[in-house]
């Protein structure tokens, strides 16, 4: 079973909850963290840290002296990470423009000017469409770092993290990597990061449950409200656990009984566990009723 | 004119809560939500929307199953695994649109997505430009650039002092978005050891791009130890601190009547947070 936890607005508790879940459960349990732009699951779990394996996409490399400045790489490229430079002259007919793409301007090239093409690697999305569409074979790929991945043992946990690179933006591509690790033998909790974007939508795909976790505050609401709608869409089920439930309003219980969303826990503020949090300390370590409190919650998931 | 964008690594620090407290401090300013895809700076400034704008992201491949002959030469070439049954899962789509040119058929069309919409809006303190990114859309970096372009023209148009940027969590594609080209980043960090992990790797981010930092301890009195560590990060680092900030109930309660915290003074926040926009309006 692959349960995700997830919010839509950040520091509500999602690594808290994650990581006091997978040390609550007796079973054998898989924790990835998927917030590979800020991991902080192994301040709590303290995994020991076997094996750590770099990631890449492939970006394209070109062959000067295959290359014939034709621009059909350019044109195809969604994400302007390709540019040519000067390109050499051609009607629309010779270099095949597709139907969705408009034509390279036809310029005359600079006599003085040698032509060049210019790689952007940190727009690339590794769709090797540039590599499969040049007509001279001149493009080749090569891998380009974005992060690493790590992975050790806690306990009896098995830990997998992903940490972006600094200065990267591919944090989905990423995740996908970590998510190859699943082990489905194994009962899976994945830390997702917040929002409810791509890399959210990455982190969360494929999973069988997927606890999201808020504040009673109006942040907490409207950025839940955000995070149900991505569920529907997924067609994932789902259940919301309200962390520090005594602040705030009402309007978080409110919205859940009027929309039947099943809540399963609240954890209510306790300046004991805000400190231990602090210190990268396990509620389930300071106050161990709630390693059944947790149990509980994965009961009523499984059922 | 200058820009300050307010992130933070870690979620839930109080970004949204500095922001719309600058948003009542700062007197001539735009303020910008690049948290496009959480955006909640609306909750406490309560715009008036006066401009509405679709966003077309990217684009999205369909196949027009009356022409495609099932050959499955999208489904090799899609590095995504977005096609499965000759059928394209737009959420996995990333536009790269490689299917549609190697389609022999011609049966696959790029076609534009409308991945959000951005609004311009009227607000008591101002000038506040917004999006909301669609439900498990792609593309919030580009999202983000459009809000911070439009609000930066209507700073030129209309000579305003400041564009005032409340940024997404992380350090991924919005935050880079979010961050270059500004003239200073405050990242708001709390003293937890999550806050000061996420706080050093956006720091990183920061400095990357070469944009002047401060850094802003919220909550700094809920472990003066690890704050203390913050300090030291930044002295090593050649971070200013901008504020220390305490730990104050009546931030979740501005925030539940809908008002930025400063807008009361009756709370040890108000004048730390005063004391911060003072500092940082100054920079040069």
């Amino acid at each position: 079973m692959v349960i995700s936890i997830a919010s839509g607005k950040g520091g509500t508790g999602k690594t808290t909850v994650a990581t006091n879940l997978a040390l609550s459960l007796n079973k054998s349990i898989q924790f990835l963290d998927c917030d590979v732009e800020e991991p902080d699951a192994h301040i709590f779990l303290k995994p020991k840290i076997e094996s750590k394996k770099t990631v890449s996409i492939p970006v394209p490399h070109v062959d000067e002296a295959k290359c014939n400045l034709c621009g059909k790489c350019a044109q195809v490229c969604a994400y302007n990470a390709i540019a040519v430079v000067n390109p050499i002259r051609r009607s629309k007919n010779e270099i095949g423009v597709g139907k969705e793409n408009s034509p390279i301007p036809e310029t005359k090239p600079h006599k003085e000017l040698k032509g060049k093409v210019l790689i952007f690697p940190e727009l690339c999305h590794g769709c090797g469409g540039c590599k499969l569409l040049c007509p001279e074979k001149a493009i080749s790929e090569v891998d380009k770092d974005i992060g690493v991945i790590e992975s050790g043992e806690s306990k009896a946990i098995q830990f997998i993290h992903g940490k972006l690179n600094i200065g990267e933006v591919l944090s989905p591509s990423l995740i996908r990597a970590v998510k190859e690790h699943i082990n489905p033998t194994r009962t899976v909790i994945i830390d997702v990061p917040p929002g409810t974007s791509c890399p959210v939508i990455e982190a969360i795909k494929g999973s069988d449950y997927c606890i999201l976790v808020t504040e009673p505050t109006p942040f907490g609401l409207n950025d839940l409200i955000l995070a149900i709608e991505v569920l529907k869409k997924l067609d994932i089920p789902f259940g919301v656990v309200i962390n520090r439930a005594d602040i705030g309003d009402e309007k978080v219980k409110q919205y859940c009984q009027n929309y039947k969303i099943p809540v399963l826990m609240h954890i209510p503020f306790d300046k004991e566990i805000a400190i231990a949090y602090s210190k990268g300390i396990p509620i389930v370590e300071v106050k161990p009723k709630y390693i059944q409190e947790f149990g509980k919650l994965f009961e009523k998931i499984v059922n | 004119m200058k820009q300050i964008v307010v992130i933070s690594g870690k979620g839930g620090t109080g970004k949204t809560v500095i922001a719309a407290s600058f948003a009542a401090l700062a007197k001539n300013k735009v303020m910008a939500d690049c948290d496009v895809d959480a955006a909640d700076l609306h909750l406490l400034l309560h715009p008036e929307v006066l401009q509405r704008h679709d966003f077309k992201g990217g684009k999205k491949a369909v196949i027009d199953r009356d022409r495609c002959n099932e050959c499955g030469k999208c489904e090799q070439v899609c590095r995504f695994n977005a096609v499965q049954n000759f059928v394209v899962d737009p959420i996995s789509c990333e536009g790269c649109g490689v299917c549609s040119h190697i389609c022999p058929e011609g049966a696959i069309k790029m076609e534009d997505n409308l991945s959000g919409e951005w609004f311009v809006s009227h607000t008591k303190y101002g000038p506040l430009v917004h999006a909301k990114l669609g439900i498990a859309e792609e593309n919030s970096g580009k999202l983000v650039t459009m809000v911070r372009q439009n609000a930066k023209l209507i700073a030129e148009r209309e000579r305003k002092d400041f564009v005032i940027i409340d940024g997404p969590p992380g350090i991924g594609c919005p935050v880079i978005a979010s961050l270059t080209g500004v003239d200073l980043a405050l990242v708001v960090t709390e003293p937890t050891l999550s806050g000061i992990h996420d706080m050093e790797r956006v720091c990183r981010v920061a400095h990357h791009f070469g944009v002047k930092t401060y850094v802003c301890i919220n909550k700094y009195d809920l472990n003066i130890e690890n704050s203390e560590a913050i300090k030291r990060y930044c002295l090593n680092s050649n971070i200013e601190i901008g504020e220390e900030i305490p730990f104050d109930q009546a931030v979740t309660e501005a925030l539940v009547r809908g008002v930025p915290v400063v807008e009361s003074s009756d709370n040890k926040v108000t004048k730390k947070i005063e004391s911060l926009w003072n500092r940082i309006k100054q920079i040069n």
